[in-house]
Parts: structure tokens; C-alpha cells; sequence
């Protein structure tokens, strides 16, 4: 057994790092959301909900919200549609796991920024798409509705976000046992029943877990909204972020950002307990 | 181990599967070579073989997890070897279940009615009949991860037969069981199998399992079927010397035979067999002390016993006989010391093949 003073002495450092980079800046946060700024310069700590039923009473927040939750849905559901055909693919079918397994992977060390510069490129008014469009006679002048749209934000959203679904389901796939599948075709199920009956159901952690990561991390996006989104492709953070910049009202900012704080816990909480009731190992 | 009742294999005018010189490769590795076996109607089968020797595949075959490489399977005169598993008659109990964890106990056994879409009605009552058939009406509701081992394989044996296939394929379903569980096991399925009258195959590596069980076993060896008989003909007549080595213990006796008379040590004895070497087999049990009295058919022997191990109810003695081993099981323990005379009945001297 480790002495007491041996313990501390290794739990000291994480417990402090968690502490004063974590914690405390959490803290400052939820304080702030309950004080307002006076004369647009100073922040003045008179304790009231005011940040909170404003939210609540211009509407404009709560439509940036929905809209945030709608493309993060939507990626969500592209990304589940994309990822677990692929998964599926590469679990059960694939002659060389390894390579396709990791095909996937890489384009997740590739710099965020970059695949989404990469979109931009590809979907601005002189970029690839046009200039296919306009080659193919399809159009004669580029089309403006790819870039700067809710459109260019879900795709690009969707690409970064597909290897995190992916990999979940994979895992799920590879863990149910292939006799389980034989027994399904033995007991006179084809392979559609089989993947409906027996497939799906085990792999729903997986799909949870998928889900999961594709909504939360695109809910909290702001950077593919701030290049490929225009006016009408806004996102809650990027709200957030002018909050604590240009506008200089941290309090109404951190609001926010507790309100969203919450919303995603609840979901992290809520998709943990679904993923324990349908995990069986 | 054997059951009063004398097996038989059950006449029928055809068989209900028939395969047909099938062998499968995977790779370089040959697995199955030219095998030929007929299952008949309601017939007990077991598929022996040491590990390696292909049992497993020529069941996989026969539900359709693998394709022959070459060959037919015919089911009552139908060829299935290229259906798909989930289009033939034929269900499986799995060596680890492959119980549904994510369904119930009912839902699991109900799992091949609802596929293939039998009225709800139907479902309910024939998975109730199912689960009392196999003593499990009890767990019903529960998940298979709450049942021990010997429950989930009830519950597997039940799911396979709600479909009332042709023909139940075991996959040494017993193997993970303790000793008591399995042999309580090893009658139950016997009886159960009688009752409902479906051909089993039972794939098993031991003996006395297959002996215990089986109207007829099919002795597999790298891929080949060494012999395929009822358990007491594979006991006193087996082909080949691997068989009778396989099967219980027996004596191998390399003999010269001239003008029908084969020796080897101080046995002599007559024989069908023509002139040169040939491999006899006699069982340790079939060897006794001489009788008095002159019996016909008896070949007697003199042999020194060099080594007596106590077997509870039997004593094993080694026997020296001219230069040759024996070993003779023999239910007393007072044999004289030095030489004394030995028999055994001619019909006990079996000519077998040597094996490859």
C-alpha cells in the first residue's frame, strides 16, 4: 500500500491544475451570468437574473439557439448516415481493415481550420463547385447559396464530424460476437432481418455514442459558422463570442454559456444512461 | 456407459440428408477430403474427431456458414449445399449459445417464429411449449447475462427447436459444462431427442459422450471418415487401428499371418485374413484368466504378468507374452504370480486396417 503523504503527493498536481484552470474559470463564469455592465465599460456585481430573462425575453437568442440545434441535428444525422454504412462496411466486409480504418482517422490530424479553409475553397463563388457548375453549362454566372449559408456550415460540420461517429459504431460492430449473427441466419432470418433484429440493437451504444459527439461538438461550433456561415448561418457561440469581444458584455455572454452548460450535460447525462441500458457485456 | 435400449439406426427408405464427397479447403489447409455420410429420419448421430479433425466445418457445412468446395449435400433429395443458412430446415445449437443478449429468454426462443412470421398467437403458445419442454417456463421474462450455463444451454436448445427443424445440428453444446451438469446433460438431450423425434447431429471430441448418446457415430481423422457405425459395432469391430485406439483403449496386435494362421507373441490364432502382416485389435476387457473347462472359439494363451494397477472395479495387468505387451482388464485381483494361461474369445480378435 502507498502512504497518505505519497497519495497526496500524486494527486496533488492534477487536483490543482483541474482546480485553477477548470474550476475556477467555471466559477467566474456562472458569477458573471448574474451581473450586468454599467455604461458599456464596467462589469458592476449587482447579483440579479437579469442576463437570464433576457434570453428568455428577446427573441432573437432563443432563434439562434433552435437554429444551432437544428444543424447540429443535421449533422448529426448525415454524420450517423455516413459513418455507420462505413463502419459497417469496415467491421464486417473489408478485405484490409487496418488501411480503411485508417483512412478515416487521418483527416483527424489534419488542422480544423484547414478542411474548413479546404470548404471554403471548394464552395466559394470561384471555387471547385462553381467552375464544375459553370464548365457542365449548369450555370452561367457562380451561384452565391453554396458558401455563406446554413448549407456550407452543416456540410462542412458534417465532414469533420463523420470519423467521430464512426469510430463508436466501429467499435460497437467489431464487439458483437459474429456467431450471434450465424444464429440469426440459422433461426431463418436473411441478412435485412438480421441487421434490423440483431445488428442495430447492438450496436446502439455505439450509435449513441456517435450521436453524441457529432451533436455536442457541433452545437458548440463557432469556427465553421464564422468562415463558411454569413449572416444567415450564425451560431450560438459565435453569439457568445461577440458577447465577450466586440459587444463587451461578458455577464449577458456567460449567461449563455451556462444556459448551454446545462443543455449539454443534460444530453451527456441523458445518453449515458441510454447507453447503459443497451449495453449487454 | 451404455443405455439398456440396442441401438439402431432407423431404417428409412431415403435418407433425410445426404452428404456427397464433399471437401472443403481453407487455404493450403485441407479440412475436409471426400467425405460421404447419410443422416437418417430421426436418427441420432455424433460427429467424433480430435480437435483439428474437421468435425466443426463438416457441421457448418451442413448449415450453410461454408459452401463445399466440391461435392453435394442433398436434404430428403434436395440439394441445399448452396442455400443460404436462413433458407434450410435446419437449426443449430451453438458451442457458446449465441443467446440474443439484448432479447429475453421468450423473445430469444421466439426469435425464428417471429422471422418467419408465425401468427402471435402461435408464437406465445409454441415458445411456452418450447421452454417447459426443456424446464425453463420459470425464466421467461429473464435476460440470458442472469442465467447460468447450464440454463442458457436449455434456453438454446429450446430456440432451435420451436422451428421443429428436420434436423438439430449440436455443436458441442455440452463442452462448457462441469462433469455432473453434463452427463445429467448428456441423458436429458438423449431423451428430449427421443421424444420429439428429430435427426440430431452432435459434434462432440469425447468418446464416451458420443458412445453414451449416439444410434450411430461418424469417427472423423484430418478429414476423412475413418468409420461410421452404431456405438457397439465401433466398440467390438472397429476398421481401423486408429479407431480402436480412439474408441475405448485396445491392444494392437502386429501379427505375420501364413496360411491362415496369425501369430504374434505366444497368441495364435486362427484368421480369414491373406497371407503377410496385418493389425489385429483386442480389447483389454476382452482378455480372462483360463477357464477350467475347454471352451470352443477360445484362444488361450501363456503371458507373466509384469504390472497390476488397481482401477476400483477393475485391475489392469500388463502382460508379458512373448516379447509382446498386452494390456488385460480383468475383475480380480488374485492372477498367480509368474506365468499363468490366458484366453479370450476369437470373435474378440478383430483385424483392422492400419491406419494412414
Amino acid at each position: 500500500m502507498f502512504s497518505r503523504a505519497y497519495k497526496a503527493a500524486v494527486a496533488l498536481p492534477p487536483i490543482v491544475w483541474v482546480g485553477a484552470f477548470l474550476l475556477t474559470p467555471y466559477l467566474l463564469l456562472f458569477c458573471n451570468s448574474f451581473w450586468s455592465v454599467r455604461d458599456g465599460q464596467t462589469i458592476v456585481h449587482d447579483w440579479g437574473m437579469q442576463n437570464y430573462s433576457k434570453l428568455v425575453h428577446v427573441p432573437v437568442y432563443a432563434e439562434v439557439l433552435l437554429r444551432s440545434m437544428k444543424i447540429a441535428g443535421g449533422v448529426t444525422l448525415l454524420a450517423l448516415l455516413l459513418g455507420y454504412p462505413l463502419a459497417y462496411y469496415v467491421a464486417f466486409y473489408a478485405k484490409r481493415k487496418e488501411l480503411l480504418y485508417q483512412l478515416v482517422i487521418i483527416p483527424l490530424w489534419v488542422s480544423y481550420l484547414v478542411r474548413a479553409y479546404a470548404w471554403k475553397t471548394i464552395l466559394g463563388s470561384d471555387g471547385v463547385m462553381n467552375t464544375l457548375l459553370q464548365y457542365l453549362h449548369i450555370t452561367h454566372e457562380p451561384v452565391g447559396f453554396l458558401l455563406y449559408s446554413p448549407f456550407a456550415v452543416v456540410l462542412t460540420l458534417t465532414h469533420i464530424y463523420t470519423p467521430f461517429t464512426f469510430l463508436p459504431i466501429y467499435a460497437a460492430l467489431e464487439h458483437i460476437p459474429k456467431n450471434l449473427i450465424e444464429a440469426s441466419q440459422d433461426l431463418g432470418a436473411s441478412r435485412i432481418k438480421t441487421f434490423w433484429r440483431v445488428i442495430v440493437p447492438l450496436s446502439i451504444p455505439g450509435i449513441l455514442a456517435g450521436a453524441t459527439f457529432a451533436f455536442v461538438l457541433s452545437l458548440g461550433d463557432f469556427l465553421a459558422p464564422l468562415l463558411l456561415g454569413g449572416p444567415s448561418g450564425i451560431m450560438i457561440s459565435n453569439v457568445v463570442v461577440t458577447l465577450f469581444g466586440a459587444a463587451f458584455d461578458w455577464p449577458l455572454g456567460a449567461a449563455i454559456s451556462a444556459c448551454m452548460m446545462v443543455l449539454v450535460l443534460a444530453i451527456l447525462f441523458l445518453t449515458e444512461k441510454l447507453e447503459k441500458k443497451w449495453s449487454f457485456s | 456407459m451404455t443405455t439398456t435400449a440396442v441401438p439402431q439406426a432407423p431404417a428409412a427408405t431415403q435418407p433425410l440428408l445426404s452428404v456427397n464427397r464433399v471437401a472443403k479447403t481453407f487455404g493450403k489447409n485441407i479440412v475436409l477430403s471426400d467425405v460421404s455420410l447419410d443422416i437418417a429420419q430421426g436418427e441420432f448421430l455424433s460427429i467424433l474427431g480430435e480437435s483439428g479433425s474437421g468435425k466443426t466445418t463438416l457441421l457448418r457445412l451442413i448449415a450453410g456458414f461454408e459452401r463445399p468446395d466440391s461435392g453435394t449435400i442433398q436434404m430428403a433429395g434436395e440439394r441445399i449445399d448452396s442455400l443460404p443458412p436462413y433458407k434450410r430446415r435446419v437449426n443449430t445449437v451453438f458451442q457458446s449459445y449465441a443467446l440474443f443478449p439484448h432479447l429475453t429468454v421468450a423473445d430469444n426462443v421466439a426469435y425464428g417464429l417471429k422471422v418467419s412470421k408465425a401468427p402471435r398467437g402461435e408464437i406465445d403458445s409454441r415458445v411456452r411449449e418450447a421452454l417447459a419442454m426443456v424446464k425453463m417456463e420459470g425464466f421467461a421474462a429473464s435476460k440470458p447475462s442472469k442465467l447460468s450455463g447450464g440454463q442458457q444451454q436449455r434456453v438454446a436448445l429450446a430456440r432451435a427447436l420451436v422451428n421443429r427443424p428436420k434436423l438439430l445440428l449440436l455443436d458441442e453444446p455440452l463442452s462448457a459444462l462441469d462433469a455432473n451438469l453434463r452427463r445429467e446433460m448428456q441423458f436429458e438431450l438423449k431423451s428430449l431427442q427421443r421424444e420429439v423425434g428429430i435427426a440430431f447431429v452432435f459434434v462432440t471430441h469425447d468418446q464416451e459422450e458420443a458412445m453414451t448418446m449416439s444410434d450411430r457415430v461418424a469417427l472423423l481423422r484430418f478429414g476423412e471418415l475413418e468409420q461410421v457405425a452404431t456405438p457397439r459395432e465401433i466398440y467390438s469391430k472397429p476398421a481401423t487401428a486408429y479407431v480402436a485406439q480412439f474408441i475405448g483403449h485396445s491392444n494392437l496386435l502386429r501379427c505375420n499371418v501364413s496360411r491362415g494362421i496369425a501369430r504374434c507373441g505366444n497368441v495364435i490364432c486362427t484368421t480369414s485374413e491373406a497371407d503377410g502382416p496385418a493389425v489385429f485389435s483386442l480389447r483389454p476387457e476382452a482378455i480372462r484368466l483360463a477357464s477350467a473347462a475347454g471352451a470352443t472359439d477360445v484362444v488361450r494363451f501363456k503371458a507373466t504378468v509384469l504390472r497390476q494397477v488397481f482401477q476400483g472395479a477393475t485391475e489392469l495387468f500388463e502382460l508379458d507374452c512373448g516379447g509382446m505387451t498386452l494390456n488385460a482388464k480383468i475383475y480380480s485381483a488374485r492372477v498367480p504370480a509368474g506365468e499363468s494361461e490366458f484366453e479370450f474369445a476369437l470373435s474378440d480378435f478383430v483385424p483392422v486396417k492400419e491406419s494412414r
